[in-house]
């Protein structure tokens, strides 16, 4: 799919705007209702993408109003950027917006918003915009050699063990084919980790070549880029991805969200989100079992896990036990909290302990 | 000698004199701060009264200056008709004393005790006489009297009576010396003060604190309320000491023509039929009456059917003056709406006739996190004190103030929010719950009055609320059509390179009205008004619109004058605005013309009421007495 195309779709919604209005219509749009209640499993692609239910953002509404309005000048923002080779950020595309008189918007989050609509109604993808977040990519770590393109054009081969310092190769906002492949990989699996201090901690015990793992850091909720290339690694290089988090309903959802796919991204689950993906932990149950130092969940997290009972994505009996344990105990805990043990013990006993127990080593 | 006898050595007749000596708190005097704002209450509302019995607009300074330590000097001068010399001494040295014991008027003062019971508390705390000055009219010489009371006696004891030169033409001053303490603040001479002129705009109060700090509380009207009328006693309001005391003193002869003569509503047929359910002779001299026979009579007027006693003897404040009124208390404050001040048809209890009016502001820049202040009078006298105890307080409490858009705990209480009450309840006899007159007692008939004026003011609260939030949806609205439709229409005909499109239809698609509204401008003294009618339907529209403007005078206009009102015919084409016009000359204070159509739907029209059925004979205000609720579509 070019942005030439992403552009032709936008100019139809630009033209059934025009349309409506020239045959005295209120101007409409219709897109997936983008809500926790609107999520199905897609049985072919194993991922839960957006349902039936759709909602109209109508020009009848101030708030409808101003999306069509802003949609059209999107558009042009768009043709232009496409016109001179350039792209975006996000955060540049609302700075742009100022121009735009009353169209402009008044914070990043309305501009983040409408971006993730417009996917939503021509079902590309942001990129195709020429539209790319700000945010960090992952950090890697392992036996794995990509080929990259750099600013120049050229292809540069980098393997993530030997061609990085301590932090590891820095994964670039677009993964696409046209922009990384992976030359060769010699590891029998990833893990996604969520925190940097447990990510160091795993590096700097050699747990990459002792367990042959490739290390990724996702940095809390990860971005698009983090999960499209932990998507594309299981497929392409066919190694079994496990993600180890802290224990409490925010973590359990990063995991969601890279193995089941995300509410708000829910129309790409298919590009972004790794179905096999397993989770390691931190359980309830291995608050219990290892005996780990806790925090008391707070108001905000009880409610969370009891948000995520009412999640379809969480339906299942392995999510179903842990949720409730963790209200039963009404603790939480933090993956570095394996400390207490000492610093080797989550590279010697619990990983170790935990990936047999998932099958992934043997 | 036996304790019977032993107790009847010390038992004496108690002078009401000395009676209120040991309970000076009945009349209000248990504080010293009280007791201050009591004694100006007092010989305040007795100018207001003879001022107004005599036709006179009152002007009437207090002055308030301090002479020891807890120890001030009270002052109230009148320029009210004066007291002829030899009355002097009873009506300030007496207590009981008065003209209005037994007639039935709306007067503030009722019994005749206050003004003496103030001398009296002077006297008993700082040891002085009270001074006394007084002109009439006629007299060359003004009369200064030095008294205090004799309080075994209940008799005035004149210390020194002189003639005087007084510059005034006429008038009465009393200075009183009293142990009291002063402070501005709630409950105290000021705020009284500031509340009597409320409700007597047509008297000009001057105030001199201690400090020196003068306060001029404008008359803001020439006009004296209606004189009010004395009314015989009805029947069904007497009580056996009453009906004893007015047979004593009667000049009739048979207690026939006693009952005809000295009550209201009695004929000659219905007072022989009393006197028959009385097993009394007709032609008995009443005066001879024993306590026993009054007290037949009293069971017998229970038993016939009478007419309600004559209502127009109530002298309310009326709507307009209700309104100034609040305006005076806001001071600076600007409130969002005045509601229409409600004056309810006048009822009666126990044979008393009485009257209900109730006023509101709202919103704007009144305190939204307090509970709303609550100003009570009677008679026209403000309440400052007992306010729990208050029938006003407890009809307030028991409407449910949430369902007109005030906030309040369960329903009852004093609601909070950026609002003031007015209550005033004028009678011939106000129930007042103590002597010292602070507080209506609860009696049914006046606090269901009361809540039905509360329910009517606070529908209109709610219709203001309603209309409020309609004319910011559809502002939503009009920036939606002028200026959102019209840029993506711009926008979206530059990227598909076509002609923009014509919006009427889409505009009457989202609007669907008719929107009436005004903007105007003063120039020269004039108020030039501009009335903007939009028709934002999709079809061409046929009506008459009204213009029912408050105040000020028709100077020029481009419509038809029909009675005292305005008319315009309107045909307006779909999705297109026209503007009519009108003048008015002394509109100081105008605020906003009330618009009304004839001949269109008017669910489609903002801005305008439909024509009330009788409009075309006169415009009025038409109070709803039902307590059904107005649903409004949205």
């Amino acid at each position: 799919m070019s942005s030439e195309d992403a552009l032709k779709k936008l100019y139809d919604i630009a033209e059934k705007i025009y349309d409506q209005l020239n045959s005295g219509d209120i101007p409409s749009m219709r897109l997936a209702a983008r809500h926790k209640g609107n999520i199905v499993f897609d049985t072919r692609s194993g991922v839960w993408k957006y349902g039936d239910s759709k909602i109209t953002r109508s020009a009848k509404k101030m708030d409808g109003g101003y999306m069509i309005l802003r949609t059209l000048y999107i558009m042009e923002f768009i043709k232009e950027m496409i016109r001179t080779k350039k792209s975006s950020t996000l955060r540049e595309m609302y700075y742009i917006s100022e121009g735009w008189g009353m169209a402009k918007f008044h914070t990043q989050e309305e501009s983040n918003k409408l971006a993730e609509d417009l996917e939503v109604i021509t079902e590309f993808m942001r990129e195709d915009f020429k539209l790319r977040p700000e945010e960090d990519g992952a950090s890697m770590i392992g036996n794995i050699t990509v080929e990259e393109v750099n600013r120049k054009g050229k292809p540069m081969r980098i393997n993530c063990r030997d061609d990085v310092g301590d932090s590891g190769y820095l994964v670039p906002y677009n993964v696409e084919r046209d922009k990384l492949k992976f030359a060769s990989a010699d590891a029998d699996l990833i893990i996604g980790i969520e925190t940097g201090g447990m990510f160091d901690r795993l590096v700097e015990n050699g747990f990459d070549e002792k367990a042959r793992a490739v290390l990724v850091h996702v940095k809390g909720q990860p971005a698009r880029s983090t999960r499209r290339l932990l998507k594309r690694m299981n497929e392409e290089l066919k190694l079994p991805v496990v993600i180890f988090t802290d224990g409490d309903p925010w973590s359990f959802r990063i995991f969601a969200s890279i193995a089941y796919g995300a509410i708000k991204t829910a129309h790409i689950s298919e590009y972004l989100a790794t179905p096999t993906a397993e989770f390691v932990g931190v359980t309830a149950s291995d608050i219990l079992n290892y005996d780990l130092p806790t925090d008391k969940l707070n108001e905000r997290d009880i409610a969370a896990l009891q948000s995520e009972l009412k999640d379809p994505r969480f339906d299942t009996p392995f999510w179903n036990e842990e949720i409730h344990l963790m209200l039963d105990i009404k603790k939480k805990a933090e993956q570095q909290a394996l400390a207490k043990y000492g610093l080797d013990y989550v590279t010697d006993k619990y990983l170790p302990e935990k990936l047999t127990e998932l099958g992934v080593l043997r | 000698m036996g304790i019977a006898d032993e107790m009847a050595k010390k038992q004496r007749p108690i002078s009401v004199a000395e009676f209120f000596e040991k309970n000076r708190h009945i009349l209000g005097f248990d504080s010293l701060t009280k007791s201050m704002v009591v004694s100006v209450k007092e010989a305040v509302d007795n100018s207001l009264d003879a001022c107004e019995e005599a036709r006179i607009l009152p002007d009437i300074l207090v002055k308030i200056s301090q002479i020891g330590k807890d120890e001030y000097k009270v002052v109230v001068e009148d320029n009210g008709p004066g007291i002829v010399r030899r009355n002097i001494p009873l009506v300030f040295g007496k207590l009981l004393y008065g003209s209005r014991f037994h007639a039935l008027r709306q007067s503030r003062g009722q019994q005749g005790i206050g003004i003496s019971a103030v001398v009296l508390y002077g006297q008993l705390s700082s040891g002085k006489p009270s001074r006394v000055v007084s002109k009439i009219r006629d007299d060359e010489v003004a009369y200064e009297i030095l008294l205090t009371i004799n309080t075994k006696k209940n008799e005035p004891k004149v210390i020194r009576e002189e003639p005087i030169i007084w510059d005034r033409k006429q008038g009465t001053r009393i200075e009183v010396a009293m142990k009291s303490r002063y402070n501005r603040g709630k409950q105290s001479v000021y705020e009284y003060l500031q509340q009597t002129a409320i409700v007597n705009p047509h008297a000009q109060i001057t105030f001199i604190e201690p400090d020196g700090h003068k306060t001029l509380f404008k008359r803001v009207t020439e006009t004296l309320p209606s004189p009010v009328r004395e009314i015989k006693p009805h029947p069904h309001g007497i009580e056996l000491g009453e009906i004893v005391n007015m047979a004593r003193s009667t000049k009739t002869y048979r207690l026939t023509s006693f009952l005809t003569n000295e009550f209201t509503r009695v004929s000659p047929k219905i007072a022989e039929k009393i006197c028959k359910l009385a097993y009394l002779y007709g032609d008995m001299r009443p005066q001879e009456l024993s306590l026993s026979e009054a007290r037949r009579i009293l069971d017998a007027f229970k038993m016939v059917k009478l007419m309600a006693p004559p209502t127009d003897c109530l002298s309310p404040i009326g709507e307009i003056l209700i309104k100034k009124g609040l305006k005076n208390v806001l001071g600076s404050l600007k409130p969002g709406f005045y509601a229409q001040p409600i004056t309810r048809e006048p009822g009666v209890y126990g044979g008393n006739p009485f009257i209900v009016e109730v006023g509101i502001v709202y919103g704007g820049e009144l305190p939204k996190d307090k509970t709303v202040r609550v100003l009570r009078f009677a008679n026209r006298v403000p309440l400052l004190y007992q306010q729990g105890a208050d029938v006003i307080t407890k009809a307030i409490s028991s409407v449910d103030w949430r369902r007109y858009g005030l906030d309040q705990r369960g329903g009852q209480g004093i609601p909070v929010g950026p609002a003031i009450l007015l209550v005033h309840v004028a009678s011939t006899r106000v129930p007042f719950s103590s002597e010292a007159k602070e507080a209506i007692a609860e009696v049914p008939e006046i606090r269901d009055e009361i809540v039905l004026a509360l329910k009517s003011l606070g529908r209109q609260l709610k219709r203001y609320r309603m209309k409020k939030e309609q004319k910011k949806k559809l502002s939503e609205k009009f920036f939606i059509v002028n200026k959102i439709i019209p840029e993506i229409a711009r926008k979206s005909a530059e990227i598909v390179e076509r002609p923009v499109p014509r919006l009427e239809n889409v505009i009457s698609k989202i609007m669907n009205v008719i929107w009436i509204d005004e903007s105007f401008e003063i120039s020269n003294g004039d108020l030039y008004i501009t009335v903007r009618i939009a028709n934002f339907t999709g079809k061409r529209q046929k009506f008459t619109l009204y213009a029912d403007y408050p105040i000020g005078e028709l100077v020029a206009h481009d419509g038809r004058i029909n009675e005292d009102f305005l008319e315009w015919e309107m045909d307006i084409k779909a999705v297109s605005y026209e503007y009519r016009h009108f003048t008015l000359k002394n509109a100081s204070g105008y605020r906003e013309t009330n618009y009304y159509v004839d001949g269109v739907n008017s669910n489609y029209v903002i801005g305008a009421e439909p024509l009330p059925g009788d409009w075309k004979i006169k415009i009025d205000f038409v109070e709803e007495v039902n307590d059904k609720e107005v649903v409004e579509n949205e």
